[in-house]
């Protein structure tokens, strides 16, 4: 049976772990050529090879998302490589570390905002021209429930995150009549490596988290990735400037 | 009779004309003692002469919010001048050029990201450790409507707003339990020259935006100061992470 992507294009920023591997890994098995793109050149290149050992097509693209010229370059070689650029998953992101608010450092503020918010506005202000030069494409944007309250401990996480939601919706909003689907994925926590700087073990804190989410237990990276599979999917043909939350009911 | 923030420091960014003017107005003519922070002099200086017009205690400081330096000065200036800071405001931002996502220049999103956003992160980030050594303190930052809608035609100005309604949520949950309150108004089109400053005649404007409102009119910006003052007084005591609305029905 093909895949549901089958010789889809497709670009996965932060491919090089958790949930942008697993969706590039989800993508590639579905029929999909997967660009993927990290500023980690050995975790990047090790999901190429995770896909060219399951049969399919990858390839790597080193990049910055601090740095315009970077994902300037990174969006017009992931079009050029199979000839269009038919998805894009904008999902490289870091969490920083967790202090309040007025504690957080201007340096760390800017690194967090620079790296969630200012790269996918970069990627999307790329992506949104190839995509309306060639008459349509699928965006999703990695947000996160965290968008929606506020965070004693990672502000600028939040922050950066409920303006991922915005720019989501902007896009979405203003770019409907070109063809293009523009959505976010805001997942829970999830069972990756994202750096949170916490003082806490990570088995405390993983045991903590399992008791406030209503579903027992956190995300496992393929089932985010699941979620994004479908957003970019026929399936979801009509479904445009949506946040998707895949959280276990945390913030229901 | 004493006014409802009689003998408080106030400390108001973006005082220099809009919404911030109306408010300093509003916050000394309930008694508070103001100080004007902006990068209009001449608009800055007008508005304390204002307030001195009607009894009333002001002064002008310059300040860029953008910059770390001028920030941490004005909250230094407003506890030289007045003792305390009870109360701040941080209303200083622009609309940016209206140009679609695909074709807004890099360097303008930063600029009104810095300005909006960062300049919020910074007043809080100041005036918040000065507050919880006095024992308390009140802020209001100023977000929009902006924040809950797709911006197709301003999309860094509603990310930036949206960035402000998280940092006001997140800083309202660390500080509440050391008796700072943080809260956001959330105006809809008011007649304030970063309103009018488009090159659409004012009229047409007022109209054209009128026709979408349900109260059939754009906001004063002393409708706007209202609210602050309500947020900022002994009234609004339980009140926290609150992103207040002002927008004639528009989001209702």
């Amino acid at each position: 049976m093909p895949g549901r992507f089958e010789a889809a294009s497709v670009l996965v920023t932060g491919g090089g772990s958790g949930i942008g591997r697993a969706t590039a890994l989800a993508f590639a098995a579905e029929g999909a050529r997967v660009i993927i793109a990290d500023i980690a050149e050995t975790g990047g290149r090790e999901t190429a090879r995770m896909i060219e050992a399951q049969g399919g097509q990858a390839a790597f693209l080193h990049a910055d998302m601090r740095d315009a010229a970077s994902v300037e370059a990174m969006v017009r070689l992931a079009a050029e490589r199979w000839g269009r650029l038919d998805c894009a998953f904008n999902n490289a992101g870091i969490g920083g570390p967790t202090l309040p608010l007025a504690d957080y450092a201007e340096a760390d503020y800017d690194a967090v905002l620079d790296t969630n918010m200012r790269g996918v506005f970069l990627c999307l202000k790329h992506e949104l021209l190839i995509m309306v030069r060639q008459g349509g494409g699928c965006i999703i944007n990695t947000a996160s429930m965290a968008a929606f309250g506020g965070s004693v401990e990672t502000g600028p996480y939040s922050a950066s995150k409920a303006a991922v939601v915005s720019l989501t919706r902007s896009a979405a909003k203003g770019y409907a009549r070109h063809g293009i689907r523009v959505n976010a994925i805001c997942p829970g926590a999830t069972d990756t490596p994202l750096p949170f700087r916490r003082a806490m073990p990570r088995e405390e804190f993983r045991a903590q988290l399992n008791k406030m989410i209503p579903l027992g237990r956190m995300a496992q990276a393929d089932e985010i990735a699941h979620a994004v599979l479908w957003l970019c999917s026929s399936d979801a043909s009509y479904v445009t400037g949506h946040m998707l939350v895949a959280d276990g009911g945390l913030i229901a | 009779m004493p006014g409802i923030l009689q003998d408080k420091s106030a400390l108001i960014t973006g005082g220099a004309s809009g919404i911030g003017r109306a408010i300093a107005l509003a916050f000394a003519a309930e008694g508070a003692r103001v100080v004007i922070a902006d990068i209009a002099g001449d608009g800055g200086r007008e508005t304390v002469r204002m307030i001195e017009a009607q009894g009333g205690h002001a002064a002008f400081c310059h300040a860029d919010c953008t910059q770390s330096a001028d920030v941490q000065a004005m909250v230094r200036f407003t506890m030289e001048r007045y003792g305390r800071l009870d109360c701040a405001c941080n209303n200083a931002g622009i609309g940016g050029i209206v140009a679609p996502l695909h074709d807004l220049p890099v360097e303008e999103f930063d600029r009104v990201l810095a300005i909006n956003m960062r300049g919020v992160f910074l007043g809080l980030k100041y005036e918040i450790p000065q507050m919880i050594a006095q024992g308390g303190g009140v802020i209001v930052n100023t977000a929009s409507t902006a924040a809950f809608m797709a911006g197709t035609e301003a999309p860094a100005y509603a990310a930036s707003k949206a960035g402000v309604a998280s940092l006001t949520r997140s800083a309202a949950k660390a500080y509440a339990a050391r008796g700072v309150r943080v809260n956001a108004v959330c105006p809809g089109a008011t007649e304030t020259p970063l309103l009018l400053r488009r090159d659409t005649p004012p009229e047409d404007l007022k109209r054209r935006h009128a026709a979408r409102i349900p109260l059939g009119r754009i906001a004063q910006p002393a409708e706007i100061a209202q609210v602050v003052l309500w947020l900022c007084s002994p009234a609004a005591s339980y009140v926290t992470g609150l992103l207040h609305l002002a927008a004639g029905g528009i989001l209702a």
